[in-house]
């Protein structure tokens, strides 16, 4: 029997997840989580997101062997390119997965949050491709470290509104999608961007994320005859690792999430519940969610999807952390070693491979890189002074 | 059984009246006044909010006056203990958001406010399906849960919810979250008349019952009403004066009012 969990109608992994959520969204959930399981069993609806996936965004997205890092650190390095995806990052494909499935509801409108942008982003992307109306949450400190993202948001058409509530970032982005959808919701689908938030979402979105995996694994026998010994990705909500892992959980691949330490839901937190979920969430002694404090507003996130806390809970998959300087060293590494500037956020994977090769010497180690560096490029200047 | 809070609001209604119960953010300055100014201005019973960082059902005028009381450094300990100084002869609910009860435990939360004299508790991010271990350890307890009916529910959910509910059942009057609103939402009465039809509990109207007119048109088929970001609005403004001319503003309507 696999390990990748199909939750029942309680949504549990183990004894995370759940549906967390004000009475008026209960419906609203469980209309999802039907009308999920009907597209997902639907040969018509897989084909049309298929061939959005394959015609739209660019899939399968290829992997890449990186020689140069391979050969510094001592190991055989694999990037999976997500950041070659239309819009530049996975993202795409959970959000062509849920506009699909907003406008088979009949939904005329969908809200979404977003932290560095990047959902935000395919959400409007995919609104515009497919006719829906499109509003974006987006923290006030995120706005101001991505404006590139929220110009980009304006250009394909839908609104994005600044949120000052909390600490302006990714977490209060989603409180106020919520309160979004708690006022529309007979109107509007809530386009929920990582493998969090009360079920199906954290399910759903893992489905539409195993993509990556499926695809990985054949690739990578194809390349070297096995599996890797080690799958890597960055945990914020956690939707790219979800979707790398899931194609490795019953492979002996060690599977490694990486948080950023101001981040840091798995090994600094507890068992919580916020934003629909139960997770390990990092929070004070009452109960009060902490703020999370990372250089990339995509990882700036308390807590962690359900599925991961499972994982962490059964010792299936480590969760250890990096520090914010040394991220900077990996983002440059990547960029000067192999000519791809990734995103911030897959620089902590990298930071995590870069610190830990001494260990796995002669591994062959699989990196989702999850998007592109693009965007972050001028939050960079202000920190690389010396290059400016 | 019937509970402190039940037990009291039915006494209002079958004297022919309606129920009135206002909100006030605990740990906001001044606000054990505001309790006091409530009480003693016609309240039937209080809801006592224990601010919490992530209030995903609140609209901002409670956001805000969370926010102030949690950097005035207010903790459900601190309130409690507040709590407990309070002598005002009604029943008191604490609204709750989830974590700050999972977090605390359940048998422990519930016992805390047991100690702190308070009757009933509103957790508006624990539906249904996820209720019954809170709902378990506040039984126990002799805390009443008071639970929330949504517009949104179809007709074979809401029998269910109104028979897990203690106290009274919320009757959510609109779709969204907290705040005043010029009118009262035509969902208001809808869904109240829909839940009468279903329990003999009582019924209260809350979200989006602004001032003492709304109360009225909400109290035409509710037992009466739960009036938070109005009273908090004036709390922030006057102060406890403000609350309570504003409460006793309401309550004269509703008792001036025929039924």
């Amino acid at each position: 029997m696999s390990i990748l969990q199909t939750p029942g109608s309680d949504g549990r992994f183990g004894e995370f997840g759940g549906r967390y959520v004000p009475e008026t969204l209960v419906p609203a959930c469980q209309e999802l989580e039907a009308a999920f399981e009907d597209a997902w069993n639907d040969p018509l609806f897989r084909a049309d997101l298929d061939q959005l996936l394959r015609e739209y965004a660019g899939r399968p997205s290829m992997i890449t062997e990186c020689h140069n890092l391979s050969e510094q650190l001592g190991i055989r390095l694999f990037l999976k390119r997500e950041d070659l995806n239309h819009t530049g990052s996975h993202k795409i494909n959970n959000v062509l997965g849920q506009v699909l499935l907003a406008k088979r509801m009949g939904k005329k409108r969908i809200v979404a949050e977003t932290g560095a942008g990047q959902h935000g982003v395919a959400s409007a992307t995919a609104a515009a491709l497919l006719g829906l109306e499109c509003k974006v949450y987006m923290g006030e400190v995120d706005i101001a470290r991505q404006e590139l993202n929220v110009f980009r948001m304006r250009l394909l058409g839908s609104e994005v509104e600044a949120v000052t509530s909390g600490s302006r970032t990714l977490k209060d982005a989603v409180n106020e999608a919520m309160r979004d959808w708690v006022a529309s919701v007979e109107t509007t689908h809530y386009c929920l961007g990582s493998v969090m938030g009360p079920h199906p979402y954290p399910f759903m979105v893992r489905q539409f994320h195993r993509v990556i995996g499926d695809e990985a694994f054949t690739q990578m026998n194809d390349a070297t005859g096995t599996s890797p010994d080690f799958v890597v990705a960055c945990v914020g909500g956690g939707s790219n690792a979800m979707g790398i892992f899931s194609g490795f959980i019953d492979t002996p691949a060690r599977l490694i999430g990486v948080e950023p330490a101001g981040g840091a839901a798995v090994s600094r937190g507890q068992p919580g519940v916020v934003h629909g979920m139960k997770s390990f969430l990092m929070q004070d002694e009452y109960g009060q969610v902490a703020e999370a404090h990372s250089i990339s507003a995509g990882l700036d996130y308390p807590g962690v999807g359900p599925e991961h806390s499972y994982l962490a809970s059964i010792g299936r998959a480590e969760y250890p952390t990096v520090t914010d300087d040394e991220v900077i060293a990996g983002f440059q590494l990547m960029s000067r070693s192999e000519g791809i500037i990734p995103a911030l956020e897959c620089a902590h994977a990298m930071a995590w491979i870069s610190r830990e090769a001494k260990n796995m010497q002669g591994k062959t180690v699989l990196m989702n890189l999850s998007g592109r560096g693009d965007k972050d490029v001028g939050q960079m200047m202000s920190i690389l002074k010396d290059l400016t | 059984m019937t509970g402190r809070l039940e037990a009291t609001l039915r006494t209002r209604i079958d004297g022919g009246g309606k129920c009135l119960v206002p909100y006030i953010t605990g740990g906001y300055p001044g606000w054990v006044d505001a309790v006091r100014a409530c009480a003693a201005n016609g309240a039937d019973a209080i809801e006592i909010g224990i601010p919490f960082s992530d209030p995903v059902m609140d609209g901002p005028v409670i956001q805000q006056a969370s926010q102030i009381a949690l950097e005035g450094g207010a903790t459900p300990v601190s309130i409690f203990q507040e709590i407990r100084t309070l002598d005002v002869g009604i029943p008191l609910a604490v609204m709750c958001y989830y974590n700050t009860v999972f977090h605390a435990g359940h048998a422990r939360f519930a016992n805390d406010l047991v100690a702190a004299g308070v009757s009933a508790a509103i957790v508006p991010d624990l539906p249904l399906e996820e209720a019954g271990d809170w709902c378990a350890a506040a039984d126990a307890a002799g805390i009443e849960t008071v639970m929330l009916a949504a517009p949104t529910a179809p007709d074979n959910r809401l029998p269910r919810v109104a028979e897990r509910a203690r106290g009274f059942v919320y009757s959510v009057g609109l779709l969204g979250v907290t705040g005043e609103r010029a009118e009262l939402a035509l969902t208001a009465t809808i869904l109240a008349a829909r839940v009468k039809k279903i329990t003999n509990k009582p019924v209260l109207i809350g979200v989006g019952v602004s001032n003492a007119a709304q109360a009225v048109e909400a109290s035409r088929v509710a037992d009466g009403v739960i009036m938070g970001a109005s009273v908090v609005n004036r709390m922030m403004d006057g102060g406890s004066e403000a609350v309570g001319l504003f409460v006793a503003e309401v309550r004269g309507a509703l008792d001036g009012a025929s039924w």
